[in-house]
C-alpha cells in the first residue's frame, strides 16, 4: 500500500513538473479581424465637377483615440452625386476591405443615411440585396440649396428587413458616424 | 494483503531455530478510535495456539516465548479480529490497537470526516440533499439563493453566480469535493462549473472560514461535498428525473454507489440536462436554451487510520445568452431599455445559436490519508483541473461560427495537511499547498485577447488550532500565508499603453513592439496574509453565541489587471489596471442562535471592511466608428459592507411550520462617499409548510419571496446625442427596477414501492402568479423581464 502510495505521488510529481516546464516562448499577436477602422465616403458629381470625401478613421478601433473625422470639401448646390461606401480594417496590414464582406451578406446589413435639421440633402439607395431591399454601400446623394448641417451614417448588422427607417431597423450598429457638411 | 504476511510469517517461525524461550510478551489491548482500553481482548499466538486474556485495564502478559517472531491474533467482541507480528527479543512489551465494528467505525468516519477545516466559530448554512434535490433541474446558484444573505449576479436565468453577503467572483471561493475551483470565477458572467447534481450538500460560510484552501475569500466560501459512502457491503443508487414546463426541458441524473465492507468503494454519477428558450410572462426569451452533460466517478479505499481516493467529474454545459442583449454602442443600448419588450424575439426552439457560451470543466483528484498514533492524520491530495471556455458572438463574413473567446485554464495543486489532537481540549490543523497554473488564450479567434496568457505560482502555509476550554466556550485562532507569482504575456494597444503612462512607467517589461500593439511581460508578486479568530459560546440549553473576526487577502484577478476592450453584453469598454495591489478585508460577525424543535432562530450582523477594494465604475465616454461607448474602468477604493441575516421558523402546530428569512446589506464607497453598485436588495423570504410523516411524508409549502426596490446605487447614468431624433436621451443603466412579489408552490410525496425502493413524487410552480419582473441583479435586466411561471414534475427513485 505504502509502495503505491510512493508510486502514485512520484509520479504526479512528474507530471506536475513537466507540466510547469512546458513553456513555449512568447504568444503571437492577434490582430482583430472584423474591426472597421475606417470608412471612406467618395462623392463623385454627375457631369464632373470636384470629388468629395468623406473620411472617418479610428486606427485604434476600441482603443482611447477618438476616430478623425474629415470632410474634404463642400457639396455644390444643386449637384446630384454618386456615393460609395468603402470600409477599411487598417489594422492588419495590407488594409483588409470589409465592404466585401458587407456586400456578400446584403441580407444581413443595411446603411441609413440621417440627414440633419438645416442640411438640404436628399439621399436614395443604390444598391440592394436579393430580396430587392436596400443595403447602401452605393447610394446617391443631391444637394439642395446652400445650407449646412450633420450627415449621419449607419450601418446596422443583422436588421429586421424590409424596414421604414432606423426606428424600426434592430440589429446592431456596427457604424454610427457623423460629418459636418456644408452646401455651398 | 494480510493474509499473505501471515502465511509468510507463519512458515518463517516454523523454520526459525529455538532457543531462549522463557521470554514474556506484555502490553496493552485499545481502542483505535479514543484509545480506550479493552478488556477482556482474546489473544492467540499463532502457531502455539497459546492464548490470553486482557485484564480491567486492557493489560496481557504471553509468557514462555522464544527470540523469534511471532503471530498473534488479537480479538474482542466489539472489535475486528485482527493479526499482529510480533519480535520478541528478551522480555518485550507491545501494545495493540483494534478497530470498532464497521457499523460503528462507519459513524467514527462520518463525524470525523464532517468537515473539521471549516471555521467553527461563523454560522454555517448548510442545504442537506433533500433540498437540494429540489434544485435538481436549476444550478448552484439557484440551490443557494434559498439560503438568507445570499443573492446572486445573474445573465438571464441560467448564468447564476453566487453572491455572499454582497460580494461575488472572485471573493468567492467555491470548494467542489475538496478541490478549489479553477473554472475563470473571476467573471460576472461565468457561472460556477459544478453539477448541482453530484453533491450531496453544500454548505455557506459566509466569511474566510476555509484556510485549508484559500485566504482570499472576502466574501465567503461554498463548500460542495459528496455524499459519505458507508463502509459495510451495499448497493444503492437514485435517479431523479425533472420536468419543466418553462423552457420545455427536462433533467435527468442518476447516481449508483457500490461498497464493501473491507473498506472499498465505488461510485459513478451522470446527469443530462436540456432547456429550450425559456419564456418571461409575456415572450420568449431567444435563445436562452441550456443542454448540460455531466459525468463523475470516484472509487477508493477508506479505512478508519488510512485511505486513498479517486476522483473525477466532467462538466460540460452549452448556455444560450439571451440574442437581444447583444448590442453596439450607446444607441443600441437606448434603445434597448426604452423598449419594454427585447428587441429580438423569435418562435421557441431549442436551438443554441450565439451569443452564447460553452465551457467544459475537468477535475481529477487524488488524495490519501494515513492516522499516525503519535501525532495525527496526515493527508496528500493533489487535484487537476482543465477549464475550457468557448465564447460567440455575434460575427461577420469568414468568423461568423468562430469562436470570439478561447480560454484553457490548467490548474495543477499539490496539499499536504495534517489534522492533530494535541491534547484532548487542543486540535491542530496546519498544511502546505503548491499551486501551478497556466492559462492559454487561443490566438485563432481574430479577437484581442479579453485577458492574457499567463503562468501562476502558488505557495500557501497555514495553521489553524481550536480550543475547546469546557463545554460552553470554544476558541479558535488560524493563520495563513500566499505567495502569488504571476508571469504575464500581455498584448497592449499602443493607444492605451501611452494613454496610461505605461511607457513611461513600465518600459522594462516590453518584450515587442508592434504596428499598434505592445507586447509587455509583467511579472506580478503577490504576498497575502489571512487569518481568523473567534470564539463559539454555548449557553442554557439552546442557545449559541458565535463570534468570528476573519482577515482576507486577495490578489487581484487577470481581468481586473489587464482588461482592455468592449464587453458585449453589457456594451461598455472595461480596463483594468495594472498598478493594483492586494485587496484586504476585515470582517466581525455575531450570530446568536437558538436551535429549538419547537421554535429556533439566528440573527448575524456583520461588518466587512475592505481596503484596496477593486470596484469597476464608468469614468467616460470612449467615441468609437461603432458610435459611443461608456468606459468602465476598475480602481481601487476602500468599501465596507454592513448587513444583517435572520432566520427563524416555528412549529405552531403538530405537522405545520412557518419558515422566515431576512437579508439586508448596505455597502458604501468610503472614499467617494456613494452606493456601491450591485448590492442585493432588502428581500425577505415566508414560507408556511406542511409536513406529515405518519401520511407518505406528505409535505405542501407555499413560499412567498419579497424583494425590495434597491435605493442606494451609485448613479452612473449618462446622456448621448441620438442623430435621427437629433436629441440628447440619457441611458438609464444604474436606476434600479421596482419592487417585486413572488409566489411559489411546492410539493412531494413518498411512495413505498418495495422493500428497497422509495419513489418520491414532487409537483411544484414557481413564480405561481405569472409576475412580469425584473431583478437589479440581473446583467441582462435591460433587456427582458425575468422568468414567467414554471410548472415543475419531479420524480425520484431511491434504490
Amino acid at each position: 500500500m505504502k509502495k503505491v502510495k510512493f508510486l502514485s505521488t512520484v509520479v504526479l510529481t512528474t507530471l506536475l513538473f513537466t507540466a510547469c516546464s512546458n513553456d513555449d516562448g512568447t504568444p503571437e499577436p492577434v490582430n482583430e479581424e472584423e474591426v472597421i477602422t475606417t470608412m471612406t465616403v467618395t462623392l463623385t458629381p454627375n457631369g464632373g465637377g470636384t470629388l468629395i470625401t468623406l473620411q472617418t478613421r479610428d486606427l485604434d478601433g476600441d482603443g482611447p483615440n477618438a476616430p478623425v473625422v474629415d470632410v474634404s470639401g463642400d457639396l455644390a448646390a444643386g449637384v446630384t452625386y454618386n456615393g460609395t461606401i468603402v470600409l477599411l480594417n487598417e489594422t492588419v496590414n495590407p488594409p483588409e476591405n470589409i465592404t466585401e464582406e458587407v456586400e456578400e451578406e446584403d441580407e444581413d446589413h443595411q446603411f441609413f443615411y440621417t440627414i440633419g435639421s438645416g442640411l438640404d440633402v436628399t439621399t436614395a439607395y443604390g444598391n440592394f440585396d436579393n430580396n430587392g431591399n436596400p443595403l447602401g454601400t452605393d447610394f446617391t446623394l443631391t444637394a439642395g440649396s446652400v445650407s449646412s448641417g450633420t450627415l449621419t451614417f449607419t450601418l446596422r448588422h443583422e436588421p429586421t428587413k424590409p424596414n421604414t427607417g432606423l426606428g424600426d431597423a434592430g440589429g446592431e450598429t456596427d457604424i454610427a458616424v457623423a460629418f459636418n457638411v456644408t452646401i455651398q | 494483503m494480510r493474509n499473505y504476511a501471515l502465511l509468510i510469517l507463519l512458515f518463517s517461525s516454523i523454520t526459525s531455530i529455538s532457543q531462549n524461550c522463557d521470554n514474556t510478551l506484555s502490553g496493552t489491548v485499545t481502542d483505535l478510535h479514543d484509545g480506550s482500553a479493552l478488556i477482556g481482548a482474546m489473544l492467540i499466538v499463532a502457531g502455539s495456539e497459546q492464548a490470553v486474556q486482557t485484564d480491567f485495564d486492557g493489560k496481557f502478559t504471553i509468557p514462555n516465548l522464544c527470540n523469534d517472531t511471532y503471530s498473534i491474533q488479537v480479538s474482542h467482541p466489539y472489535c475486528l479480529t485482527k493479526g499482529f507480528t510480533v519480535k520478541v527479543s528478551d522480555n518485550t512489551t507491545k501494545s495493540f490497537k483494534l478497530e470498532h465494528h464497521l457499523e460503528e467505525l462507519n459513524e467514527v468516519t462520518v463525524e470525523g470526516k464532517a468537515y473539521s477545516d471549516k471555521s467553527k466559530t461563523i454560522l454555517e448554512n448548510t442545504i442537506a440533499k433533500k433540498e437540494l434535490e429540489r434544485f435538481s433541474s436549476g444550478s448552484l446558484g439557484d440551490a443557494l439563493n434559498s439560503l438568507s444573505g445570499v443573492s446572486s449576479l445573474n445573465t438571464g436565468n441560467t448564468v447564476v453566480k453566487p453572491l455572499i453577503n454582497g460580494l461575488h467572483s472572485s471573493r468567492v471561493v467555491i470548494i467542489n469535493n475538496g478541490v478549489r475551483m479553477e473554472d475563470q470565477e473571476w467573471g460576472a458572467e461565468h457561472a460556477p462549473n459544478v453539477d448541482i447534481n453530484s453533491a450531496g450538500n453544500l454548505t455557506l460560510i459566509k466569511g474566510a472560514g476555509a484556510l485549508q484552501y484559500s485566504g482570499d475569500a472576502v466574501g465567503g466560501v461554498i463548500v460542495a461535498e459528496a455524499s459519505k459512502v458507508p463502509v459495510k457491503d451495499s448497493l444503492y443508487g437514485k435517479t431523479l428525473f425533472t420536468g419543466a414546463s418553462n423552457g420545455r426541458g427536462i433533467s435527468l441524473t442518476s447516481q449508483l454507489t457500490k461498497s464493501y465492507q473491507n473498506g472499498w468503494y465505488g461510485s459513478v454519477q451522470g446527469t443530462l440536462k436540456r432547456f429550450g428558450d425559456f419564456k418571461a410572462p409575456d415572450y420568449v426569451l431567444s435563445n436562452t436554451g441550456i443542454f448540460e452533460r455531466d459525468a463523475s466517478l470516484h472509487f477508493g479505499f477508506n479505512r478508519f487510520d488510512f485511505g486513498i481516493e479517486a476522483y473525477y467529474s466532467l462538466f460540460k454545459n452549452e448556455i444560450g445568452i439571451l440574442r437581444a442583449s447583444h448590442l453596439g454602442g450607446a444607441q443600441d443600448l437606448i434603445r434597448a431599455i426604452n423598449s419594454d419588450r427585447p428587441l429580438i424575439i423569435n418562435d421557441f426552439t431549442y436551438k443554441i445559436m450565439a451569443p452564447k457560451q460553452d465551457v467544459t470543466h475537468h477535475l481529477a483528484r487524488i488524495k490519501g490519508f494515513k492516522r499516525f498514533d503519535s501525532f495525527g492524520k496526515l493527508s496528500l491530495q493533489y487535484d487537476f483541473q482543465r477549464n475550457n471556455r468557448l465564447e460567440f458572438d455575434i460575427r461577420r463574413g469568414a468568423d461568423r461560427d468562430n469562436t470570439s473567446l478561447d480560454l484553457q485554464l490548467d490548474t495543477h495543486t499539490l496539499m499536504l495537511d495534517l489534522d492533530s489532537h494535541l491534547t484532548d481540549e487542543i486540535s491542530l490543523k496546519t498544511g502546505v499547498m503548491a499551486r501551478y497554473q497556466n492559462n492559454f488564450v487561443n490566438p485563432n479567434t481574430g479577437v484581442r485577447r479579453l485577458i492574457p496568457d499567463y503562468d501562476k505560482y502558488d505557495l500557501g502555509i497555514y495553521a489553524i488550532a481550536e480550543y475547546q476550554l469546557n463545554d460552553q466556550l470554544l476558541l479558535e485562532a488560524g493563520g495563513r500565508f500566499d505567495y502569488t507569482y504571476m508571469d504575464v504575456f500581455k498584448f497592449y494597444r499602443t493607444s492605451f499603453w501611452e494613454s496610461r503612462n505605461y511607457d513611461e512607467l513600465f518600459p522594462e517589461i516590453v518584450v515587442e513592439e508592434f504596428d499598434n500593439q505592445i507586447l509587455a511581460n509583467p511579472q506580478l508578486n503577490f504576498y497575502n496574509g489571512s487569518g481568523t479568530l473567534g470564539a463559539t459560546y454555548s449557553f442554557y440549553e439552546d442557545y449559541k453565541l458565535f463570534f468570528n473576526y476573519s482577515i482576507a487577502s486577495r490578489a487581484p484577478n487577470p481581468s481586473e489587471l489587464f482588461s482592455e476592450g468592449l464587453h458585449h453584453s453589457a456594451s461598455r469598454i472595461e480596463l483594468g489596471d495594472l498598478r493594483f495591489n492586494s485587496e484586504i478585508g476585515h470582517k466581525v460577525s455575531l450570530t446568536f442562535q437558538r436551535s429549538n424543535d419547537i421554535f429556533s432562530f439566528s440573527v448575524s450582523p456583520y461588518i466587512n471592511t475592505i481596503s484596496d477594494f477593486i470596484v469597476i465604475e464608468p469614468t467616460k465616454i470612449q467615441q468609437t466608428i461603432r458610435g459611443n461607448f461608456q468606459v468602465w474602468e476598475y480602481r481601487q477604493t476602500n468599501a465596507q459592507l454592513l448587513g444583517v441575516d435572520v432566520d427563524a421558523s416555528y412549529a405552531f402546530a403538530k405537522n405545520l411550520r412557518f419558515n422566515h428569512q431576512f437579508s439586508m446589506v448596505k455597502g458604501y464607497d468610503c472614499t467617494r462617499d456613494e452606493p456601491l453598485i450591485s448590492m442585493p436588495p432588502v428581500n425577505t423570504k415566508n414560507e408556511i409548510v406542511y409536513q406529515n410523516p405518519q401520511f407518505n411524508n406528505i409535505r405542501l409549502s407555499l413560499q412567498s419571496e419579497y424583494y425590495f426596490r434597491q435605493n442606494e446605487y451609485p448613479d452612473n447614468n449618462f446622456e448621448v446625442f441620438i442623430p435621427e431624433t437629433e436629441t440628447t436621451e440619457v441611458v438609464v443603466v444604474s436606476t434600479p427596477p421596482d419592487t417585486y412579489h413572488l409566489l411559489n408552490f411546492n410539493s412531494s410525496i413518498d411512495f413505498k414501492a418495495t422493500k428497497k425502493t422509495t419513489l418520491t413524487v414532487g409537483f411544484g410552480v414557481t413564480n405561481l402568479l405569472n409576475t412580469s419582473y425584473r431583478n437589479y441583479l440581473n446583467r441582462l435586466r435591460y433587456y427582458a423581464d425575468d422568468l414567467g411561471r414554471n410548472f415543475l414534475l419531479n420524480i425520484k427513485i431511491n434504490y
